[in-house]
């Protein structure tokens, strides 16, 4: 298991470098360049070519590309991804302060999309052509199609017009106050999670009604067993490892719509920091980000590969 | 059913019809329609809805000829009614006209960026499947690469690269949808490769591309057909997503997703109407194509079909009828 483990984290290694070729490189061919922004803004240079020349060589942005990268990895190996080009904090600072939101709130969705999506799935599955699975069906297949932005906007927007009512976003700590910590974090998140618990439904029940038509599921019922032990125990267990599976594909999505429900919630999470430094064209920021975001996304799949031993008695790791 | 499985029969059920002679095609279009409504009514729901979509799209002129940025300063802010349908914005504009003109817009982008996706998946799927050995390894590890970064936030910093505008998010969405889709094709090629009749092709001297061409890619196409549908709804939904951040398809284009930003808050709370029309259009337009695309996918393609049937009834029924 530990070996296992060790070697898929190796493997990790190639596909992070290549990762970080990808982010270093997309994010500096930025055409509209970072120093004419600086030089337009800043109000006591007059943007001659010298002053240019001058901030190129200051932010060691005049040598070759591949000059760059090497040097820009291997601070990165040292935990230093640079400093933000704009307010010379360094980035991983910048990030830290930013990632529990984000992370809370990903975090929290993805605990309402289970704990709606697992129970209705399952619900619908062994209650089939009933009318609670149809309800639970068309549920779904709304929640796909709405947008998260438009629901958040309307979260924002109607409530405020009727009862005065807007979602709050002081945050509090959490250790310190939960319940005013959650009230600001439960209804981004519980639309954050919408879609994704559509999925989860979908997937528990098409596994679910794929399980219970087994032969032991036969068996179990043949042996007395009470529904409930036949469906949580023998059935659930074996459902849930795709689902498991579409919790990992759900991450990186999770992660995108953050991007939106921060910028509609006005939380000071890491989509908001990326669409600032995105405006500023603050590389140091979006590169490390884009890298932060890559490798959270890879080993949380990791942690999905080892729950399938966990789920799943025949998936053994040893070999 | 064979006959359904038929490549050609799966892209778009009125394009086939077109090359075969009159009395069949009919007979073949009408039975498929029937199965459609009967079989999967929300299917065909969602048929209407692409149709409407795609009749609106390509009308748009003809359906508000004053076009998407007629302005108006003295009938602005106004609510729905008999004149303007769905109201007008902060300039006067009539939001109808903007609905309309939007859905050709989406439509453009839709197709274009599926279209393209698909080349691409197509052109990375079948020469890194077809390869194989150490080309596929690099290959598979740069789209790894690739993959373990958010949809939203490649899109976010490729859109600051490249700067806002309709054909930079149609190349960004087209490449990164393209590259993801790329498995799908990749795998449907490593189990094609195998084919007796491959080996037989080489073994008689046939040159790759002919095998690419006559053997291998005929194989590909229902997945390719499958993810078609699926990409359209999504990169309709991705382009709105990066429209309503700001980085889309920049302002006066009528981008349903750019019509939702945040440039525009502040007077949804006084034209609550700015902020319900545009999301209800998308949602109907990704719901519909939705519907549409699982509807076709479970009738030409069964081996797609998700699991189904009334098992557990019966189970329960032998079981003791519980």
């Amino acid at each position: 298991m530990m070996f296992y483990f060790l070697r898929r984290l190796l493997a990790l290694i190639p596909t992070l470098l290549i990762a970080s070729v990808i982010a270093f490189c997309v994010v500096r061919l930025v055409p509209g360049d970072v120093l004419d922004l600086m030089l337009s803004q800043n109000a006591h240079s007059s943007g001659t070519i010298e002053d240019r020349a001058q901030l190129e060589k200051a932010l060691g942005l005049d040598r070759p590309l591949y000059v760059q990268y090497f040097e820009w990895l291997g601070n990165v190996l040292r935990g230093d991804f640079g400093a933000s080009l704009w307010r010379n904090i360094p980035v991983l600072e910048e990030v830290a302060t930013r990632l529990p939101v984000t992370l809370e709130l990903g975090v929290l969705a993805l605990l309402l999309a289970l704990l709606i999506g697992v129970p209705t799935g399952i619900y619908s599955a062994i209650r089939q052509e009933t009318l609670g699975d149809h309800i639970g069906r068309s549920f779904s297949i709304l929640a796909l199609a709405i947008p998260n932005f438009w629901l958040g906007t309307l979260v924002v927007i109607l409530p405020a017009i009727w009862w005065g009512w807007s979602p709050p976003n002081q945050i509090q700590p959490f250790f310190e106050a939960p319940i005013a910590n959650l009230q600001v974090f439960f209804v981004p998140a519980l639309i954050l999670g919408a879609s994704l618990s559509a999925v989860i439904m979908r997937m528990t029940r098409t596994m679910m009604l794929e399980v219970l038509r087994q032969d032991y599921i036969r068996t179990a019922w043949a042996k007395g067993l009470k529904e409930r032990v036949i469906v949580l125990r023998h059935g659930l267990r074996n459902a849930l490892i795709p689902v498991v599976t579409l919790v990992g594909i759900m991450v990186p999505i999770l992660f995108s719509g953050t991007v939106i429900i921060e910028q509609i919630f006005r939380l000071p999470g890491m989509g908001q920091l990326l669409l600032e430094a995105v405006v500023n064209r603050d590389y140091p920021v979006i590169t490390g980000i884009f890298l932060i975001t890559g490798l959270l996304v890879m080993l949380v799949n990791l942690l999905v590969d080892l729950c399938y031993g966990y789920l799943d008695p025949k998936v053994r790791y040893d070999s | 059913m064979s006959q359904a499985i038929q490549p050609g029969g799966a892209p778009g059920v009125a394009a086939v019809p077109e090359a075969q002679p009159a009395p069949k095609q009919r007979g073949r279009f009408v039975k498929f329609m029937i199965r459609l409504v009967r079989e999967r009514p929300l299917g065909a729901v969602g048929g209407l809805i692409c149709v409407l979509l795609l009749l609106t799209g390509i009308f748009a002129d003809v359906i508000a000829p004053e076009g998407y940025n007629a302005i108006n300063p003295i009938d602005r802010l106004q609510p729905p009614s008999a004149t303007y349908w769905f109201g007008t914005d902060q300039l006067g504009r009539d939001v109808f006209a903007r609905i309309v003109h939007g859905a050709r817009l989406s439509i453009i982008v839709a197709f274009a960026a599926t279209t393209l996706s698909i080349v691409i998946s197509a052109l990375i799927g079948i020469l890194s499947g077809y390869a194989g050995g150490r080309t596929d390894l690099t290959v598979q590890r740069f789209v790894d690469g690739w993959m373990c970064f958010p949809d939203l936030i490649i899109l976010i910093v490729a859109v600051s690269v490249l700067g806002p505008g309709t054909w930079q998010v149609i190349l960004v969405l087209g490449l990164l949808f393209g590259v993801a889709g790329s498995r799908i094709v990749r795998g449907a090629v490593l189990a094609a490769k195998e084919n007796v009749y491959v080996h037989a092709a080489r073994a008689i001297g046939a040159s790759t591309p002919r095998i690419l061409w006559y053997h291998i890619l005929p194989n590909v196409i229902p997945p390719i057909i499958v993810l078609y549908t699926t990409r359209l709804a999504a990169v309709i939904l991705a382009e709105s997503g990066l429209s309503f951040l700001g980085l889309g398809i920049p302002p006066p284009a009528p981008s349903w997703g750019g019509m939702l930003s945040m440039d525009g808050r502040s007077y949804m709370f006084q034209a609550p109407w700015l902020a319900i029309i545009p999301g209800l259009a998308l949602t109907v337009a990704v719901f519909g194509i939705n519907m549409f695309g699982d509807a076709l996918r479970d009738l030409l393609d069964p081996r797609m079909r998700g699991g189904g049937g009334r098992y557990v009834a019966r189970v329960r029924k032998r079981a003791g009828g519980k």
